[in-house]
């Protein structure tokens, strides 16, 4: 069982501020940290090694910056076998289509080294772009078919079909899926930490580079931003409001008389 | 210039046939925006029973419809819905396509725009319409909520967008007297379905919580401390006749459903009346909720960022204020 995880670096989006002036987003300081639902998808994959250690490979890919080495590297300290980076400055500016067709195209070189996937797991959306679409859309590049939303996933014994509980609008939904299939994920069980010990030798272990030139018959008008369907024109914050009553009061009885008096005078009861 | 014409609102239909309102929403808002080139407005409606949908489309927007049918949709799949949108579109070439942003939607959505190799995008909260290009404007929130983006997809056809239910009305319209009903047999061969549904666990509050039609939502957070504490928050929303919501942490901490979540893992809510309890309002929150018309924040903390939203708030110990409050509406309403 080759098991391809698709990974993301992002900012720690619940530790953004919006700079009250300037009305713009503060990202000093801000962590990055390996996408959220990214460790959840990596974690059900570390799960069905843990059951079987000799036949599960657990692959992990990103397409980023050079600085997504230091995720790669936490996702080999957990338990992933190899890690990929996928960086060329022409894939920058890359909406989900051009990612998810990049994604499609780095996978089949991957697969010269590794082997063919079995699965493909993703997390269901970045908590920085939030749009869950890259998965779905990998799978179209890849004539695959998807199961999203997944909270859990046990495989058959001969590996040919997974069992995949999704959570949706309106409850639970347990799919059975042939394989190959592509998965993603939302939150599932806690994460796993590294050892001090793998921690030390994810530091020295090798992040193997695809760019550009290793994309055999790549598409250069579906990559980047000039392969983007979609383009941001624009961009702002939201508007916040500075004109409510808030009541503050040290005696808490006064305090609620006042509020309530608020309250019946805008006559919201 | 683009040859491709007409509006496309996607309806997710539910169990009984009858089409859900993210969908219906849509229509009136499609329509606005159609009403200024003079094109149509087509509700796409896939699934083994839709007869309810079809009539409710007449009457929310929908000038025309398109339905595939088949025992072949009896139960959604990925890859049996995307087929049947793709080729609708490919015979009919419209120019927008609009899906409410549930999680069929979302899943739906783009793997068909993979396949007609055309923008998307996701989760969209407000949207605008270029008359000159027929061009929609389509603006979502990013960062967490924290940065709001608009979008466009100026080369390619058809532009295809996720829109959050709940942030547009339903609207009612007279009914088109050109309206009719193509119905189209799209079959899918049984052996490429990959994957079956082989249970289905309804969570029943998923159904009978509506806090996107709710007119007064009352919702609790951290603060409670405990499941138990929903109870206070039950009582006021009681005497309100409003609905129970909740941030995320109150269901992540598993006091509550999911059914009950507001913000932008859970439900977008614009009720007249919204009462945060001891909610600190993360910007995942707020983007759920800021679209109230009307909003009171109780909390402890002075500096928790639900203040700045707030158009009534008070500083202090919930369980204090809430139980008085619930007393004071009851009295006040003779309860």
């Amino acid at each position: 069982m080759n098991i391809l995880v698709c990974v993301k670096q992002v900012p720690d989006t619940t530790e953004i501020r919006i700079d009250p002036v300037k009305k713009t987003l503060i990202r000093d300081g801000v962590p990055s940290i390996l996408n959220t639902f990214d460790a959840f998808a990596l974690e059900q994959a570390l799960q069905l090694k843990d059951k079987n250690p000799a036949n599960v490979k657990i692959v992990v890919a990103s397409m980023g910056p050079k600085q997504a080495e230091t995720m790669l590297r936490d996702c080999l300290a957990v338990g992933a076998n190899s890690a990929y980076l996928i960086t060329d400055r022409k894939f920058g500016g890359s909406d989900t289509y051009a990612t998810s067709y990049i994604l499609s195209k780095a996978m089949k070189k991957i697969e010269e080294e590794e082997g063919s996937f079995d699965m493909i797991f993703c997390g269901k959306q970045a908590i920085d772009g939030d749009t869950a679409q890259v998965g779905p859309e990998l799978a179209e590049h890849l004539g695959l078919h998807q199961i999203t939303y997944a909270i859990n996933i046990t495989l058959n014994e001969d590996n040919t079909t997974a069992l995949i509980t999704r959570e949706v609008d309106e409850g639970k939904i347990v799919v059975e899926a042939r394989i190959p299939v592509l998965v993603t994920f939302t939150k599932t069980d806690d994460l796993r930490f590294a050892s001090i010990m793998n921690k030390m030798k994810s530091k020295k272990a090798e992040i193997k580079e695809i760019n550009y030139e290793d994309l055999e018959g790549i598409d250069d008008t579906k990559i980047g931003l000039k392969g983007s369907p979609t383009r941001v024109v624009k961009s702002f914050t939201p508007d916040v409001k500075t004109d409510g009553i808030i009541i503050r009061e040290d005696d808490p009885n006064e305090a609620f008389e006042k509020f309530a008096e608020e309250l019946e005078k805008a006559k919201l009861y | 210039m683009f040859e491709n014409k007409n509006f496309w609102v996607y309806i997710e239909t539910k169990e009984d046939g009858s089409a859900k309102n993210g969908g219906l929403e849509l229509l009136g808002q499609a329509r606005e925006m159609v009403d200024q080139v003079d094109e149509e407005v087509i509700a796409l409606i896939i699934g083994n029973n839709v007869d309810k949908a079809v009539e409710q489309v007449k009457k929310y927007g929908a000038t025309s419809a398109i339905a595939v049918t088949g025992d072949v949709y009896s139960e959604y799949n990925t890859d049996v819905y995307a087929n049947a949108v793709v080729e609708n579109v490919k015979e009919y070439q419209p120019n927008v396509i609009l899906i409410s942003a549930t999680s069929l939607g979302r899943d739906l959505g783009p793997r068909v725009a993979g396949r007609l190799a055309t923008g998307l995008t996701a989760d969209c909260t407000s949207l605008g319409f270029e008359v000159d290009k027929k061009e929609v404007q389509w603006t979502r929130p990013a960062f967490g909520g924290n940065l709001m983006a608009t979008i466009i997809c100026a080369d390619h056809r058809p532009q295809m967008g996720t829109v959050r239910p709940g942030v547009f009305e339903r609207k009612e319209y007279e009914i088109s007297p050109n309206f009719e009903v193509i119905t189209k047999d799209i079959d899918f061969p049984q052996e490429k379905i990959l994957s079956r549904i082989v249970e289905v666990i309804v969570d029943e509050d998923a159904d009978n919580v509506d806090l996107e039609g709710a007119e007064i939502i009352v919702s609790g957070g951290r603060g409670l401390g405990k499941p138990e504490n929903f109870k206070l928050i039950e009582e006021l929303a009681e005497v309100l006749g409003g609905t129970v919501g909740s941030s995320r942490a109150a269901v992540d901490a598993g006091w509550i459903s999911h059914a009950h979540q507001v913000g932008q893992t859970g439900k977008t809510v614009g009720p007249k009346l919204y009462i945060a309890c001891g909610i600190s309002g993360q910007i995942q929150h707020l983007a759920g909720m800021s679209g109230s018309d009307v909003i009171i924040a109780i909390n402890k903390d002075e500096n928790a960022p639900i203040f700045t939203v707030a158009d009534y708030g008070i500083v202090g110990d919930l369980f204090t204020v809430v139980p008085k409050l619930t007393e004071r509406i009851k009295k006040k309403k003779n309860l």
